[in-house]
């Protein structure tokens, strides 16, 4: 008996649920999609780095699913209370027929189950479909050959998603028996009754307000945009982003107190059509939301940023490796281990022995001939001193680093290079080859944030010592240039000084950097191969030489690039799903009383096409107003982005600006249309 | 002139097996400027006639004219343009928006019609003051007792001059003084601005302020009684002894 009526209930009100309903489908599914990327990727054809990769993505992927579950089961519970308060009379008349409460529960606990068990099924079938096109892109993503093609279903992804929403499920059905067994009858059955008091907020405060939390907004803005670089590590974030929610929420509070008061002096348009309809409607709507309106706008922000900056990542990890890694290979080894230094690293005496010998003589011993597999060999050196750390390079401008770079340790020694080790560099990378007289060095760096603090003690024209000699600085400015190859500009500095500055004393490491004698990809990989063999069989144990490797460096940056793209997109999906998903449900849940008010206007004799534009501008606003409020929040979230992402290069943004348009479009577009054309379909079956 | 004309008009629900005659073959005619009650137990009929009259309702056959107009075969937007221009409503439980202010209540109906800002104005102003409603007209519905808000619903129906003011149980929510107030206010209306006003109602004293009262039983015209000259409390016992003649729930209304 209560099961049949559970039944009819959902066939009755699936017009309420379909948004409901299309919101579970979507969260199953995706749910189950990025959880079954693991058995995606084991199609295609990667090398060891890249499956590491995939591991720590797939690892990260679930850690992330937990956060997701809790957003998601937040959004069933807020969601599944607005559909009981849709139908708070029907549960009022339940309740006077003489129905126990616990019963009324139990249809309620019967229709949730039957709807959780729908979209879990339907949902899966839609993910494992939808998860098929997955591995084509996965595939993409990591610049790896689909094989072969095979439907592939992972059934630790279904059990997963099974448990994960099994347990929202489970939180929404105690959820919604407490809230049936608190309700009182007569809120029930009166609840359509009541009839919406309405305040205005006095314009005077409102402005103030308004012009407060403005100006504060404006400082959380100049904090992340222009005033970056006064940002105190990395906890500094929190205080703009803190600021910016507060702000954000008194904003809403006080436009929606002005909005009305300000377009009600447009008198000519404010009664023309049903404008002042429509404008109460929506200044009404915004002024019980202002905190769900908060929420949403931070989520479409956050949506924003992730989205775009986590595709942009990839692109510009990728951008610069071929200035960045112009070389196949770099191999270094520390040169005259001290017994301490072993020591405190754990290494062992052969190890010391071997860091007395040079690059060419290890590989010799791991029989690896360099001059068959190598060419364009360069040998250099660096070189460190106790004498010269980086408190000792800043001359003047300390005090100033000290109080805005707390976190800089001031007493690791810096690198020196000679002259013409580094031009050998510089030519075989093709980089700025530079000459120095007998007291004079070069500063060269690539990391934007280095840069400032040098080019400050630059400024200064802060000399160095060297084994008692004393230099002074060519340039005022920090020159462009790197030893190491990697995916980002990481070059701190180095000091390069004339040749007899340094000393075999303050030798440091041995940098061995060369291509490979290779014509194609083919030959390359092989040498590769061999360079990954010595390192797996003997190399690791009797010397500390490691290598850096164009390849390895590419397939890190691809791997890593994908991993926060697939991170980025699976945060920003269901983020800006949730977000519609709310102002979806609180549209349609104020349906009933809109419809009334609707039937009003045409019984004035309003045609239905000024009743249906009245209803599209209402929701319309309802959904821009959050969404214009989160895109101008972004612009400076993507300039902050952006900043952190400096040492990855240039971004290139504009793609993946458009790229998250288009999904908002799509995915926060529809949600609009689905809305408005339920509405209209609430509001046009009077009878 | 005939404002109204009700030809030969049926109403029937339901399906062939089980048919309910809502009206059956009801005809009268109202004239421009008439105050007329429809009367009637509850299902009776008069909730239907008013419905079809409003053209929220379709008849099954017959017509009904207004204006010498016959509003049976309006489609669209030819049906929107009728309601906003030639009907004006009350209802019983008001039907205000309560978002709005009884002032954008009123002029709503007006813009509507896409009749600009200074027009609106000064019509409202003419009409609150004609209705005593001057003071409340910044307030919203909720502030307003039962008594003010139909009387900005009638303001709402009158404002746009229409040809015919259909009136659903204006009294049904209303305490004896508000409706007293309320009804003088309509006769005013029917005086002052020649409105033509049809009414429902099962409430004999209601009723004995218009001019003509149609009885209505079980679909049918029942009686018909015209006030003439007789004073509104002779007019109302003779709508009592109608009311007695009719028998049925429509005692308890008294």
């Amino acid at each position: 008996m209560l099961c049949k009526l559970s039944l009819r209930n959902i066939s009755k009100s699936f017009k309420d649920y379909a948004i409901y309903f299309v919101t579970l489908l979507l969260g199953v599914a995706i749910f189950y999609i990025f959880n079954a990327i693991e058995s995606q990727t084991v199609l295609i054809d990667v090398t060891s780095s890249t499956k590491e990769i995939i591991d720590l993505m797939v690892n990260m992927l679930s850690g992330v699913s937990v956060f997701v579950s809790i957003i998601l089961g937040f959004l069933i519970i807020y969601a599944s209370r607005f559909l009981i308060k849709r139908r708070n009379k029907e549960f009022g008349i339940y309740l006077t027929l003489g129905m126990s409460k616990r019963k009324v529960g139990t249809v309620l606990l019967i229709e949730t189950f039957i709807i959780g068990l729908l979209s879990l099924v339907i949902g899966l079938i839609i993910g494992i479909l939808l998860s098929q096109l997955m591995s084509v892109f996965v595939a993409n993503m990591f610049e790896a050959d689909m094989t072969k093609f095979t439907f592939i279903v992972s059934k630790e992804a279904i059990i997963k998603t099974i448990i994960y929403f099994g347990i929202m499920y489970l939180l929404v059905m105690i959820f919604n028996t407490l809230s049936i067994g608190k309700c009182k009858l007569i809120d029930l059955l009166y609840a359509s009754k009541k009839t919406e008091k309405i305040k205005l907020k006095n314009p005077v405060i409102c402005i103030i307000i308004f012009i407060i939390s403005s100006l504060v907004l404006s400082y959380a803005y100049y904090c992340v945009s222009f005033g970056v670089n006064e940002m105190e590590g990395a906890n500094g974030i929190f205080i703009p982003l803190i600021l910016g929610a507060v702000a954000t929420f008194f904003i809403i509070w006080s436009i929606s107190g002005l909005l009305l008061k300000v377009l009600m002096h447009f008198k000519n348009n404010y009664y023309k059509n049903l404008n002042s309809f429509t404008l109460r409607q929506i200044s009404s709507k915004i002024n019980t939301t202002v905190f769900s309106m908060t929420i949403i706008c931070l989520m479409l922000f956050f949506t924003i940023c992730i989205l775009s900056s986590s595709l942009s990542i990839k692109n510009s990890m990728t951008a610069n490796l071929t200035t960045l890694a112009p070389i196949d290979i770099e191999l270094y080894k520390t040169v005259n281990m001290t017994e301490e230094h072993a020591t405190q690293y754990g290494y062992s005496a052969e190890v010391i022995n071997d860091s007395k010998i040079s690059i060419n003589d290890t590989l010799n011993k791991l029989n690896f001939d360099i001059k068959e597999n190598f060419k364009d060999i360069t040998d250099v050196f660096i070189y460190a001193s106790n004498d010269l750390t980086v408190k000792d390079t800043l001359g003047n401008s300390l005090a100033y680093v000290k109080e805005n770079y707390p976190y800089l340790d001031l007493n690791s020694a810096e690198t020196i290079m000679t002259i013409s080790d580094y031009n050998k560099v510089a030519k075989l990378y093709g980089n700025e080859t530079f000459t120095l007289k007998d007291n004079e060095y070069i500063l060269v760096a690539d990391f934007d944030g280095w840069i400032d603090i040098r080019n400050k003690a630059l400024e200064n024209n802060s000399t160095i010592t060297i084994l008692g000699n004393t230099y002074y600085p060519k340039y005022k400015e920090i020159k462009n240039g790197f030893l190491n190859i990697s995916s980002n500009h990481i070059n701190a500095g180095i000091f390069v000084v004339p040749d007899k500055a340094v000393n075999d004393s303050l030798k440091e490491q041995e940098h061995l950097l060369a291509n490979y004698k290779a014509n194609d990809e083919e030959g390359k990989k092989e040498i590769e191969n061999k360079i990954d063999l010595i390192g797996k069989e003997n190399y690791a144990k009797n010397t500390n030489l490691s290598a850096s490797t164009k390849l390895s460096i590419y397939e890190g940056s691809v791997g890593l690039g994908a991993l926060v793209t697939f991170i980025g997109l699976y945060l920003g999906i269901i983020f800006l799903i949730s977000s519609a998903a709310i102002l979806a449900l609180k549209e349609l849940s104020e349906s009933t009383d809109n419809k009334e008010r609707f039937n009003m206007l045409k019984k004035l004799g309003a045609s239905e096409k000024m009743i249906n534009k009245a209803l599209f501008r209402q929701i319309g606003v309802f959904f821009l107003f959050p969404l214009i409020l989160a895109i101008i929040h972004s612009i400076f979230g993507i300039i902050f982005c952006n900043y952190l992402l400096e040492t990855f290069g240039d971004e290139k943004l504009l793609k993946s600006i458009i790229m998250t348009a288009l999904f908002l479009i799509i995915i926060y577009g529809s949600y609009f249309i689905i809305t408005y054309l339920c509405s209209k379909n609430i509001i046009k079956d009077e009878r | 002139m005939h404002v109204l004309e009700i030809r030969n008009v049926q109403k029937y629900y339901g399906s062939r097996a089980s048919l309910t005659k809502a009206l059956d073959d009801i005809s009268f005619d109202v004239e421009a400027g008439e105050f007329v009650a429809i009367m009637g137990a509850s299902g009776s009929g008069k909730t239907t006639l008013l419905n079809l009259i409003s053209t929220i309702d379709k008849v099954t056959a017959g017509h009904i004219l207004v204006n010498k107009e016959d509003i049976t075969t309006l489609k669209g937007n030819k049906l929107n343009k009728f309601r906003r221009e030639e009907l004006g409503f009350i209802f019983q439980d008001f039907n205000l928006l309560d978002t709005l202010t009884a002032y954008e209540n009123i002029a709503l109906a007006l813009s509507i019609q896409n009749k600009k800002y200074p027009e609106i104005n000064s019509k409202i102003k003419e009409v609150a003051k004609e209705l005593n409603i001057t003071n409340i007209l910044k307030k919203y519905p909720y502030e307003l007792s039962g008594g003010q808000k139909q009387r900005v619903a009638a303001a709402r129906a009158v404002i746009t001059n229409p040809k015919l003011v259909l009136a659903d149980e204006p009294t049904g929510a209303l305490d004896s003084k508000s409706s007293r107030i309320l009804l003088e206010t309509f006769k005013k209306l029917n005086k002052d601005y020649e409105a033509t006003i049809l009414m429902v109602t099962h409430d004999a004293f209601a009723a004995s302020y218009a001019s003509r009262v149609i009885f209505i039983k079980d679909g049918k015209l029942f009686n018909e009684l015209i006030k003439g000259d007789s004073s509104r409390k002779e007019f109302f016992d003779k709508i009592i002894d109608v009311v007695t003649l009719l028998g049925g729930d429509l005692n308890d209304a008294l």
